[in-house]
């Protein structure tokens, strides 16, 4: 394209270019900006001097975060925090997908689904606030407990480190459970109705089609769900472990970004939260390109 | 009709107390802290409540509402989810319909820049150090700027505007309007169902954020949102140390109520206008999900 041509178009364009520019221009600032203070974690890094002008200290902050056992620890959370929530928290969406589709009084069905979207609409800070009171030691399943007796005595449920990691994952799984089946529910709608027909006629009972031909037939959808969460294994986020700790858990439930938190801006260490940041961007990033490749291997499917 | 046979039966019969289960388990946590925040609270104290109050009074509601932070908090809050959506909603829209015109000589570029800030962000520290660089500590932009887009919305309004046909914008343009107003006058209300979603999805977001308030904007009283003092209120409650944050402010004020009373009447009051329009837009968003589920 020659240059008058090109000027020509930039002129036809004009609005549309006013529209976009400040939006590239704010992209720049909050977005690629930030991606710069990454030097940071390579330096030693002192308020008050512009950040090319600081100390270089090589890889010093990593090699120190790598000899913290508390580094270690909230490594560990993280990791077991995430595996829990995989386990327990992946299957029961599909499976209350599979029941869900076999309700066919449509009333109830619609009824069931509102309440169990309910949860994903309110702030972690309103589900820390419920899940404290029913936990609480007077709370519902305190008196369950007792009436059952199970135990003699309320068990302090949030103050006990023993029960931290089942109190997030449970907490997790009744906020997003309804909300995480819609996907399952789409995916079960495209499904060639000629199946369960065929089936019919087979012979097969409604809970051997749910079986044999839908929970096939959102395998691609699982499994492509299954290797995204994967790559995220280590982006669980700090809310719920903010929100749900106490004095007595923190060990528990100090998770990579709570780290980050503490020991970069509670502190001021920016470099070494910094470096600790990178890291956590580093891994990430390696996670999902190995999810995106492994997607694309086993079902031809690729996110990136 | 088929006869259903016994294994179907009792298959339905499972499933159908199952799903009761579900429904009672997910809403007895909001009904159990209603009945409490309307309860007396020296009654509450007694335990027993399920989820009807025992002695009904709304004095929790008025003690919370009298301390002087909460009304700020209630404009700052609604002030933050009214701007914050429409400012919001707006640019995502305008960055989609920008992206998705074939013809626009910077399309690939500027998307690719939009689509790598999903992967890979500055981290904690930097965005940090960005918004106190930029002087938006204390700041009431710093709501509404740092998440102004996200790539992931723009992708959901894109897709939707791939399905209106190019044809209308074509003769609007015939008619001599800019590319400013086809976007305003054509697109826009085209777009009604899925701008609807979206904005649902960031007007959310804004009502439930608490962090960027503890982050930035935790020394300025004035500043502080309704999330985010609820938030104190239970760091307080769950504490070790177990002092009331509000009662060191007047200690007059907790004969009336109990930390307690006062910790289930906020949290009802941060969940009411999420309760209060639920049932009004719950059957937009299951299609706004469908649709970003399919492309993403």
């Amino acid at each position: 394209m020659n240059s008058a041509k090109l000027s020509k178009k930039l002129w036809r364009q004009r609005y549309l270019i006013l529209m976009i520019f400040p939006f590239i221009i704010w992209l720049i600032i909050f977005r690629y900006v930030p991606l710069w203070g990454w030097i940071m974690a390579f330096q030693d890094y002192k308020p008050g001097r512009p950040i090319w002008n600081q100390e270089w200290v090589g890889f010093k902050w990593f090699v120190e975060m790598f000899q913290d056992p508390d580094f270690y620890k909230a490594m560990r959370n993280t990791l077991i925090m995430s595996f829990m929530g995989l386990v327990f928290g992946f299957p029961l969406p599909i499976i209350l997908a599979l029941l869900l589709n076999e309700i066919k009084n449509i009333a109830f069905k619609r009824t069931v689904q509102t309440i169990s979207y309910l949860p994903h609409f309110v702030s972690w800070v309103v589900v820390a606030s419920l899940v404290s009171e029913i936990l609480s030691p007077s709370g519902v399943i305190n008196q369950i407990l007792q009436k059952l007796h199970l135990t003699n005595y309320p068990i302090m449920f949030m103050a006990e480190p023993r029960y931290f990691w089942w109190i997030v994952t449970f907490s997790d799984i009744w906020k997003e459970l309804g909300w995480n089946t819609i996907i399952y529910l789409a995916a079960i709608t495209s499904i060639n109705p000629e199946l369960y027909e065929a089936a019919t006629v087979d012979g097969a009972g409604r809970f051997r089609k749910m079986i044999s031909i839908t929970l096939p037939g959102i395998m691609p959808t699982v499994i492509v769900l299954l290797i995204l969460s994967i790559g995220n294994i280590i982006n669980i986020g700090f809310e719920k472990q903010f929100l749900l700790r106490t004095a007595a858990t923190r060990d528990v439930a100090d998770v990579i970004d709570l780290y980050i938190l503490t020991y970069g801006i509670g502190t001021g260490r920016y470099s070494f939260g910094t470096a600790a940041g990178v890291f956590k961007s580093v891994v990430s990033l390696v996670l999902l390109v190995f999810a995106n490749w492994f997607s694309k291997k086993t079902t031809g499917y690729r996110m990136m | 009709m088929k006869k259903k046979t016994a294994g179907d039966l009792v298959f339905e019969v499972f499933n159908y107390t199952l799903m009761v289960i579900l429904a009672v388990v997910t809403l007895y946590p909001f009904l159990h802290v209603l009945a409490v925040s309307l309860n007396d609270p020296y009654d509450t104290v007694k335990g027993g409540i399920t989820i009807f109050p025992r002695k009904f009074t709304l004095i929790n509601y008025i003690e919370t509402l009298n301390y002087p932070q909460i009304p700020w908090a209630v404009l700052i809050t609604v002030l933050r989810t009214v701007i914050g959506t429409a400012v919001g909603v707006l640019s995502t829209a305008m960055v989609a319909y920008v992206i998705n015109r074939k013809d626009f000589i910077a399309r690939k570029p500027v998307a690719i820049m939009f689509i790598i800030t999903m992967y890979v962000g500055g981290g904690l520290i930097p965005d940090y150090m960005l918004v106190r660089g930029l002087g938006l500590m204390n700041n009431f932009l710093v709501y509404i700027l740092p998440g102004l887009i996200s790539p992931f919305n723009v992708i959901v309004i894109k897709s939707y505007m791939e399905g209106i046909p190019p044809d209308l914008e074509e003769s609007a343009m015939i008619d001599g309007a800019n590319d400013f107003l086809i976007f305003w006058k054509i697109i826009l209300p085209l777009c009604a169902p899925v701008i609807a979603t979206i904005s649902l999805f960031i007007a959310v977001g804004h009502w439930n954020s608490w962090f960027d308030t503890y982050l930035y904007c935790s020394s300025e009283p004035k500043l502080t949102t309704l999330q985010y003092e609820l938030q104190k209120i239970l760091s307080n409650a769950t504490a070790s140390s177990q002092v009331d944050y509000y009662s060191n402010l007047d200690p007059n004020r907790t004969m009336k109520v109990t930390p307690h009373s006062l910790r289930m009447a906020m949290t009802i009051i941060v969940t009411l206008p999420i309760l209060l329009v639920y049932p009004f837009i719950q059957r937009y968003f299951i299609h706004g999900m469908t649709i970003g589920a399919v492309k993403s």
